[in-house]
């Protein structure tokens, strides 16, 4: 199946590939779980089980079992998963998630659940939830790799689609945040600091090619204390990899609408903000080119109707 | 207990309406139909409009039973909308206006449609999904303005949905969107199709394109039916729309629907709206073709809002805009 062509790069592997999936899993295992932390959780020992059982289940795909049979056993993963999630604290649902507050191996946890949306086609809610899934801890994974702060991932259970990812304690969104001060302060410094700390992160994030895809407000959290402005992204359920100027003028464009949609009288925040991406990427030029072409085809499509 | 007359015209729909004290009076109307595989021009457009504009107000006045001096305001579309029709209207309402003596409002047609669907579903500050020809928007409402948190960053859904309607040859009466709803109720395959949603953006270009291509090699093939194609398109591009209207919801913290515009008329995104609303123990309003296509009480709707918190448009300012944006509106009439 064609799709639009800077997209193709994610998908001209086949669905389910071992290489793809196994080296995520390994690595962030070894390198983020220490061993006494295995012992301590039962609930989570009956989670890695699940896991591992994912894994023979995918394996199994590849050719041993019959398909009504592997159909009975991703069903029965799926309901563990399921069953597993009800016992916990539901955080929040938002626009395609749920996500749950518990703990994996003695850590302080958060769950991101995509479940079945059953307004969508069966067909396309699988293949949308699977690659979402997907995306997003490739997309974290990149971004802590080039030491933007971004939630660890500690497992990816493909079955049910679930993500496992380090909860961000003692923190707020950057939307609370800034309707706070705007309510109590009147200091215009404060905010325009966190405006080009936001900046300069879009930056980094955007010349390692992540394009986040759905940049607002409440999808960047500050970690306490606040004044050291540790800016965390979260949620790149939307994202991609691409390192085209038109895809990263995109990105900046659907911030500078939610931004200022949700934050209102903030223009000069933003033009800070934009300031600070252009001085701290090495690739900016081309990206502001392109996020005023867009702009003018967001003034042209108000026409008829 | 002021009554208003409202006039639109900005694209191939031409409506005369009556509104007293949120009671729709009258609200006749025509569209402009063209032959299967063709779209309307402005010009075409607006020469029916022209036509048609003085026995709509006479059918109008009648069916509410009223006499121009009863009247106290004459709104009309001042834009969004094709420049041709929206001008032929316009004239309209500034000679009756002289004419009768009477105030003129221009109003906004984005701010006419959400005005008119709160009105009918008593909706207290819904997230608003305006789809049409030649919009879609996700808007909320906050500090004097209608607020567009989504949008389209190319085509409307409805002009994405039209345009395919041309390559099929479906027929464009009583809408293309109509017939394609039709159509897609016998669909069975899902073709896959690109889906594009950047955060509560849309992009719909790229599956126009995508399918306007496909259609004819796939039909050739035989390897699905045009109702097939009908059915994944609808499934596709609703499902996004959907899936924007949630994000903003859950980013604004609502718990309220309002899906208004031509293609907010559409059963099946009415249907799958209803589904992502009982997920999440959210409301969904909506109305019928009546009040989501063009009609000339929503403008009348609206502009009996901004009559009554003291807005008039001087004579000199009653110019139209084929580019007038939602929220450069400043809402006075609600807190």
């Amino acid at each position: 199946m064609k799709v639009p062509k800077r997209r193709r790069s994610f998908r001209k592997k086949p669905k389910h590939s071992e290489e793809e999936d196994q080296p995520l899993r390994a690595s962030e295992k070894s390198r983020r779980i220490p061993r006494s932390g295995r012992g301590e959780a039962g609930k989570m020992a009956a989670v890695t089980e699940t896991g591992r059982e994912a894994a023979a289940a995918v394996a199994e795909t590849a050719g041993l079992a019959g398909p009504q049979e592997q159909e009975r056993k991703l069903e029965r993963e799926r309901e563990r998963s399921s069953d597993f999630l009800r016992g916990l604290e539901l955080v929040k649902q938002g626009a395609e998630a749920r996500v749950y507050r518990g703990r994996f191996l003695g850590r302080a946890a958060v769950i991101k659940e995509r479940f079945p949306k059953r307004y969508r086609h069966p067909t396309l809610d699988s293949r949308l939830s699977r690659r979402r899934t997907l995306q997003e801890a490739r997309a974290l994974l990149r971004c802590r790799r080039a030491g933007i702060l971004a939630p660890v991932v500690f497992f990816v259970d493909y079955t049910s689609n679930c993500l496992y990812l380090e909860d961000i304690e003692e923190s707020l969104t950057v939307r609370d945040y800034i309707q706070s001060i705007q309510m109590t302060e009147t200091d215009p410094e404060k905010l325009s600091l966190l405006a080009r700390k936001i900046g300069k992160v879009l930056a980094q994030m955007h010349d390692e090619d992540v394009i986040h895809g759905d940049l607002t407000t409440s999808n960047m959290l500050l970690k306490m204390p606040i004044e050291q402005l540790s800016l965390v992204l979260i949620d790149f359920g939307l994202s991609f990899i691409s390192g085209l100027p038109e895809d990263k003028g995109v990105d900046l464009y659907v911030l500078e609408k939610a931004f200022l949609s949700t934050h209102p009288n903030t223009e000069t925040l933003y033009q800070d903000l934009l300031k600070s991406y252009s001085s701290e990427s090495k690739k900016s030029g081309p990206v502001l080119k392109k996020l005023d072409e867009v702009r003018l085809r967001g003034r042209k499509r108000s026409m008829v109707g | 207990m002021p009554t208003v007359l409202g006039f639109e015209g900005s694209a191939n729909k031409i409506g005369v309406g009556i509104v007293r004290d949120g009671a729709v009076l009258a609200n006749p109307r025509r569209t402009y139909l063209t032959p299967p595989g063709t779209g309307f021009l402005p010009g075409d457009t607006a020469r029916h409009h022209r036509a048609c504009v003085l026995d709509l107000l006479h059918e109008a006045l009648t069916e509410a039973g009223l006499d121009p001096k009863n009247i106290d305001c004459i709104a009309f579309t001042k834009g969004p909308g094709m420049g041709a029709p929206l001008v032929s209207v316009a004239v309209v309402a500034r000679t009756v206006a002289q004419l009768w003596n009477k105030p003129l409002v221009a109003v906004n047609h984005c701010v006419g449609h959400i005005e008119m669907g709160r009105l009918i579903t008593g909706a207290i500050s819904p997230t608003v999904l305006y789809v049409s020809g030649g919009n879609t928007q996700v808007i909320s409402y906050s500090e004097h303005r209608y607020r567009i948190f989504g949008e389209t960053i190319d085509v409307a859904v409805g002009n994405c949905l039209d345009r395919f309607a041309r390559v099929l040859k479906i027929s464009n009466d009583p809408s293309p969107g109509y017939n394609i709803e039709q159509m897609a109720k016998r669909g069975q395959k899902l073709v896959e199709l690109p889906y594009t949603v950047k955060g509560m953006d849309v992009s719909f270009s790229g599956i126009l394109s995508y399918i306007e291509e496909a259609a004819h090699r796939m039909l050739a093939a035989n390897e699905c039916t045009p109702e097939d194609l009908c059915f994944s398109l609808q499934e596709t591009v609703f499902a996004m729309l959907v899936e924007i209207t949630e994000r903003a919801m859950a980013h604004c913290g609502s718990q309220e629907v309002l899906i208004v515009g031509g293609v907010g008329c559409n059963m099946r995104l009415q249907e799958m709206m209803g589904t992502m609303c009982e997920e999440r123990g959210a409301k969904l309003f909506a109305t019928d073709e009546r009040f989501c296509i063009d009609n000339g009480a929503m403008i009348a709707q609206a502009g009996w809002e901004m009559f009554q918190s003291g807005h008039k448009t001087a004579l000199s300012d009653s110019g139209v805009t084929q580019r007038y944006r939602t929220d450069e509106v400043e809402v006075t009439w609600r807190n």
